[in-house]
């Protein structure tokens, strides 16, 4: 037990001093969110029709781009072999691996949303119901990230089939969370089933991401 | 004889080297009769000879579905019993599965362009048709990314297996959404709601088809073997010293 909390101790430092750190992520999504009015227009009634929309697009797009982070830094200096190899199994280390990338890639994104949600012009409430479905639903996007990270570790220029292989097995998460997100704004009463939904799927992803993700690493690093 | 049996390339390519011009053989006389029924079948009374298009577009969603199938059984064959020939047979099955699977769309699409007014819409059996299509494509880009077939055979056969969930999806998408396309009207619980007219028709390229795809998958299979000896005599040829 207590590897596997040095385990997420050393991802959370390595992660948050390496790279950017946290905020990179979030600049990304600032960056999408300021890119959207420039396409669709200043309008501010369609940007609040589209809010939801465009901050999971954004969110999605976010931790899509810092997942390949979660194992090439440790497979390029050899500790991933030695995870491999370790007595814990490598599904809880998988978990763990997770769970620190969510910490620091998935909760600013989640952190940044009222701001963003100014930008694109969302009353509180419908702010507080996209980082709500956020916060259900980015651990989703990090458990079937990791599937595709793991399968295309060993890749040297794995970045764009990453996202291939990542994207359709996220459509899912996005839809519920864009209409969980739309519910709470426009008719409440059924803003309460997409959410669950979400949260099944976040846990679904917390048992079968780990599982894929440890077959994966066992099987193609050997 | 048992799988075991085909376990050996060497047998696997003698015997079907034997029947695979049996099986085309089969599958252009059964794709001639069920094409000669599909033509003489009666028009529908709403939708006047333009219903014809189901006999192609159906059974090539089902084989889009069903291949999917058949690579989950590879996968199963390469990550739990270490089947020689099941990454041959996954490598093999996909592209052939992600050309039904555009067939299916591409048939759709034009079906649907006299029968519903447009050539595509987001509702949910079309859409996870689309996501199938899509994950196709990434497994076949995998395969294409890993230099080494059996490394690549196992990456991509928990790929194969993750997907899988997208199969009961697509099956059962007209009953848990509200979609523009309809119902299912063949399996279903309470039998086919199909007039035998068009079911026997239906039926019979449902099976021409399969037979079509047990044809080329084999046929693919063969060329992989050949394919992977071919490498491994370069590698060899490379490895030596320049004579």
């Amino acid at each position: 037990m207590s590897a596997l909390v040095a385990l997420l101790r050393r991802d959370i430092q390595v992660a948050l001093r390496v790279g950017g750190g946290a905020l990179i992520g979030v600049l990304f999504f600032l960056i999408v969110v300021v890119l959207m009015p420039f396409a669709v227009g200043p309008d501010l009634a369609l940007l609040k029709k589209l809010g939801p929309a465009i901050l999971w697009l954004g969110a999605l797009l976010a931790s899509l781009l810092t997942l390949d982070r979660l194992f090439a830094a440790d497979h390029d200096d050899g500790s991933l072999d030695l995870l491999t190899m370790s007595r814990t199994p490598l599904e809880l280390v998988c978990l763990t691996k997770a769970v620190a990338h969510w910490l620091v890639a998935g909760l600013p994104l989640i952190v940044a949303t009222p701001i963003l949600g100014l930008l694109l012009n969302l009353d509180g409430d419908a702010t507080m119901a996209v980082a709500l479905t956020l916060l259900a639903g980015t651990p989703a996007l990090t458990f079937t990230g990791m599937i595709g990270a793991a399968l295309a570790v060993a890749l040297r220029r794995g970045g764009l089939l990453l996202a291939v292989l990542v994207l359709p097995l996220s459509i899912p998460v996005l839809i519920f969370g864009v209409a969980a997100s739309n519910a709470a704004v426009l008719e409440p009463a059924g803003f309460g089933a997409p959410l669950s939904i979400l949260c099944a799927l976040s846990l679904a992803g917390l048992v079968i991401g780990p599982l894929a993700a440890a077959a994966s690493l066992r099987h193609g690093l050997d | 004889m048992t799988l075991i049996d085909l376990a050996n390339p060497t047998r696997f390519l003698s015997l079907t080297a034997k029947i695979l011009p049996w099986l085309a053989a089969a599958t252009a006389i059964l794709l001639a009769i069920g094409l000669y029924q599909s033509a003489m079948a009666p028009d529908d009374y709403q939708q006047g000879a333009t219903v014809k298009i189901m006999f192609i577009h159906v059974p090539n969603a089902w084989l889009s579905m069903f291949v999917w199938g058949v690579m989950s059984l590879s996968a199963l064959g390469t990550l739990v019993w270490r089947h020689p020939l099941a990454d041959v047979s996954a490598k093999a099955a996909a592209p052939i599965g992600a050309a039904f699977t555009f067939l299916a769309l591409v048939t759709g699409s034009l079906w649907g362009r006299p029968m519903w007014g447009t050539y595509w819409e987001w509702d949910a059996r079309l859409t996870s048709v689309l996501i199938l299509f899509l994950m196709y494509l990434g497994l076949i880009a995998l395969w294409r990314a890993v230099e080494d077939p059996s490394r690549a055979a196992r990456a991509a056969a928990v790929l194969t297996l993750v997907g899988a969930i997208n199969i009961p999806i697509i099956k059962f998408s007209v009953d848990w959404w509200n979609t523009l396309h309809q119902p299912a009207s063949v399996i279903r619980m309470g039998g086919s709601t199909l007039d035998k007219a068009f079911l026997i028709p239906l039926l019979v390229m449902a099976v021409a088809f399969s037979l079509l795809f047990i044809t080329l998958h084999l046929a693919a299979m063969r060329n992989e073997i050949l394919r992977r000896r071919v490498r491994a005599l370069q590698m060899q040829q490379a490895s030596q010293p320049r004579a």
